[in-house]
């Protein structure tokens, strides 16, 4: 294990941690929403972001899938060493983590099953830039309407199409962090 | 002043890992019940474990905390869990419900209206709103997978039959978003439109069953009822004889053993508020003289 691998998580686990998830909490409850989460300092090409909700979320019961340009040598050595959560195929993984392009096809993730509906994926979208602008959200969480950049719109609208099944995401870049769970409706702005 | 002998909020962090990721599915399900491993607490099932475990994962050392039994800040229970989180997490607390940050709750909704950064963690006895029509685990879960509410509403209208009005006042169920039935804890139905469209995150936690389950922000809820008994939220027909108030939920209390009663806010916060503001009602006095 390269010992790079063994810096960068949090200094004071117990606070961050609290920090964060509330954060991560109220940007998945308010999709559209961008808030800054910090305390990670993970290898590239992992976010901060991303770094945090893996730190926060995952350790040795939940499987991670790292996609494309994530599955290295040196992500997977700090994964292992700061969670110690299992590597796995994308359509075993409870967290995958990736860009966009990378996590295709997104069918593969699990949904969930119609009686637990829990058990889905949870998609950690890495990506260049995060703003309030583009697709249109409606649905739980928003109160009339919100925007946000998404890397596309048919993938979550079939996403959401299976509900109360389906996956939830969470779009990172740099510090921010940004919820789309599976209820919510996207469309074309 | 934290207690050093315990982890912050006094869970593991594996633990609130846990409970964290079950809030997360609740919150993306909305009414859906998450089951998560529940943990031993030091406090009796029944003394709202299942809400102390939410209460101590969303918790920050920047939070106020809030704690209401019944309505109000004052009960053994509301004061132990209040002081359990000062001792372990060195949280602020207060009874100002506009002040607090976490309000964690048995059994009502604050009257103040809630804002956005606020959450309101109910203790949950029983999560299953189909239970006491269905005690097989296994059965209600294929009625929820398959929306099949129908015993649901004949119970409701065996009521009508019954009493000629819906009985319930109680844990009375809600439908979320269109899809899943979810009891809302037994808050008086006077609260139910209180679930809808908040701009809070409403979170359940049920300790001794083992469910969480979450309202996000403006999710819509409704009450169910029928076309010819529409949902009520009723109340005692009295105003607040304390502060006067005419629109809070209000207990009876027996003030003497001569039959003696008054009508006063369930609120506590509520009506001192309004007290201190010169509302009066006919048995109040002005806040100056009684403290
Ligand atoms: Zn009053």
């Amino acid at each position: 294990m390269n010992p790079d691998a063994l810096l960068g998580g949090f200094a004071d686990a117990p606070l961050q941690s609290a920090r964060a998830f509330r954060g991560t909490l109220e940007a998945l409850a308010r999709p559209g929403e961008i808030r800054e989460v910090t305390g990670a300092m993970p290898p590239a090409p992992l976010s901060v972001a991303a770094g945090v909700l893996l730190l926060i979320l995952c350790d040795g019961t939940t499987s991670v899938h790292l996609a494309g340009a994530y599955d290295c040598a040196a992500l997977r050595d700090w994964i292992t060493f700061h969670c110690g959560a299992p590597l796995m195929a994308a359509e075993d993984a409870m967290f995958a983590v990736g860009d966009w392009d990378a996590l295709q096809p997104v069918t593969r993730f699990a949904v969930g099953q119609p009686d637990y509906p829990d058990r889905s994926a949870t998609l950690i979208i890495e990506m260049p830039d995060l703003s309030p602008q583009g697709q249109r959200l409606t649905g739980p969480g928003i109160a009339t309407s919100a925007q946000l950049s998404l890397p596309e719109t048919a993938a979550f609208r079939a996403n959401r199409t299976l509900f109360p099944l389906g996956f939830d995401a969470f779009l990172t870049c740099g510090t921010q962090v940004a919820g789309l769970p599976r209820s919510t409706i996207v469309e074309e702005s | 002043m934290t207690d050093q002998a315990y982890n912050f909020a006094y869970l593991d962090e594996q633990t609130k890992r846990m409970i964290r990721r079950a809030i997360l599915k609740g919150i993306a399900v909305p009414g859906y019940q998450v089951p998560f491993a529940s943990r031993e607490m030091p406090m009796p099932y029944g003394w709202g474990t299942g809400g102390v475990q939410v209460t101590a994962a969303c918790l920050t050392p920047e939070d106020t905390l809030k704690v209401i039994d019944q309505g109000a800040d004052d009960t053994t229970n509301a004061v132990s869990i209040r002081k359990f989180f000062q001792r372990t997490a060195g949280v602020a607390v207060t009874e100002a419900t506009a002040e607090a940050s976490i309000i964690q709750t048995r059994h009502r909704i604050p009257e103040a209206t809630l804002t956005e950064g606020q959450i309101l963690v109910y203790q949950v006895p029983i999560p299953e709103p189909l239970r006491f029509l269905e005690p097989r685990e296994t059965e209600t879960r294929k009625m929820h997978e398959l929306e099949e509410y129908g015993l649901m509403h004949v119970k409701l209208y065996e009521d009508i039959a019954r009493h000629g009005t819906i009985a319930t006042a109680y844990a009375y169920p809600v439908k979320v978003e269109g899809r899943y039935v979810m009891d809302p804890s037994p808050i008086p139905k006077f609260d139910n439109p209180k679930l809808s469209n908040s701009a809070a995150i409403q979170l359940f936690g049920a300790g001794r069953e083992q469910r969480i389950y979450a309202l996000p922000p403006y999710t819509h809820v409704v009450s169910l009822d029928f076309d010819d008994h529409p949902f009520v939220p009723s109340k005692a027909p009295h105003d607040c004889d304390l502060c006067a108030a005419s629109d809070s939920y209000l207990d009876e209390v027996i003030t003497d053993d001569q039959g003696g009663r008054m009508f006063v806010c369930s609120d506590t916060d509520f009506c001192r508020t309004r007290r201190e503001a010169g509302h009066l009602g006919p048995l109040g006095v002005p806040m100056q003289e009684t403290v």
